[in-house]
């Protein structure tokens, strides 16, 4: 009874018309001791079939998030730096305190400041000028080099 | 999305993935390296997955089209290598010879079906998915599904049969 249903399974089976339930049938009939003498020859093969289900993949995939870089929003980081760089720029200019006329009046005082000390320094070179007799009378007392001459013819004869 | 949010998505299918890959590249190197691609692809487009209908069955076409690629490049038509490496299957050192040598001869003619018979044979009686999940997954129709598996399956019988009988008869 047993054997006629495997039989009719197995016709069933070579060609390509059993479920997935009929072929699990299959697989547990072949898989016992003993099997019909006629029908050894499909043993290995549901052995094959059950032992290769069983083979895993035992390797390590390495996975790796690649940091991408976005040199598209790079760049437009780089345009708001610049950006800033110039409002920032003007900004400060805009803030300057000093009025025009302010500034005008700052330059008067320093011109001022530096005509004084100018001036003082004129007064100071007056008073130095005395120095000048000295070099005069340095000069007069060239003639004393005057001396050496009649020595020297003197001396040479 | 973060690492552990990707990896809940992908860990109920990634075996199956790895499984598809080596089906088709036969080495588990390869099929170790075309998963990982196949995980790098999900993890990078991670933002649209979730406009995705079904990620598992997307991942598994991804897969076949990532494996068909690699097939038809130079590189693969230099070196293939060829792992069979089994477990025990703890019976009789005698039927345990017997039985992991005959289910590496099912491997074998696994690997000589035509490709496409191959990926239906690993998507339907490997992984167990529906006709109407393969015929997504592969762009095909139900009935060009069932023909194609029809012929793989008789062919892995038939082969079977004569190694079987081969010592015998």
């Amino acid at each position: 009874m047993v054997l006629n249903n495997i039989e009719k399974l197995l016709e069933k089976y070579d060609n390509g018309e059993t479920t997935l339930q009929e072929e699990q049938q299959l697989k547990d009939y072949f898989s016992q001791e003993t099997v019909a003498p006629h029908l050894e020859m499909y043993r290995p093969m549901f052995a094959y079939f059950s032992k290769s289900s069983k083979e895993q993949f035992t390797k390590q995939v390495p996975l790796k998030t690649k940091r991408v870089i976005h040199y598209k929003w790079l760049s437009v980081a780089a345009v708001g730096v610049l950006m800033f760089g110039f409002f920032f720029n003007s900004f400060v200019n805009n803030t300057d305190e000093y009025t025009q006329t302010e500034k005008e009046l700052a330059y008067q005082q320093v011109k001022e400041s530096l005509h004084f000390v100018s001036k003082q320094f004129n007064k100071g070179t007056e008073k130095v000028g005395y120095l000048d007799a000295i070099q005069t009378a340095s000069n007069k007392v060239n003639y004393l080099k005057e001396f050496n001459h009649p020595l020297r013819r003197v001396f040479n004869n | 999305m973060t690492q552990s949010d990707f990896l809940t998505i992908v860990t109920p299918f990634k075996d199956k993935v790895f499984r598809l890959a080596k089906r088709l590249l036969v080495s588990t190197e390869e099929a170790e390296d075309a998963t990982q691609e196949i995980l790098m692809k999900l993890w990078k487009n991670k933002k649209s997955i979730k406009n995705y209908n079904n990620v598992e069955a997307f991942s598994m076409t991804m897969t076949k089209n990532f494996c068909y690629d690699k097939l038809k490049s130079k590189q693969a038509q230099n070196l293939k290598i060829v792992h069979n490496n089994y477990e025990d299957t703890q019976v009789a050192l005698q039927k345990q010879l017997e039985v992991s040598d005959s289910l590496e001869w099912v491997g074998k003619i696994m690997n000589t079906l035509p490709e496409q018979q191959k990926l239906i044979v690993q998507l339907r009686d490997i992984e167990q998915y529906e006709f109407k999940e393969i015929a997504k997954m592969l762009d095909m129709n139900e009935t060009a599904i069932r023909v194609n598996l029809s012929r793989a399956r008789k062919t892995i019988r038939e082969q079977l049969t004569n190694t079987h009988n081969y010592g015998i008869k």
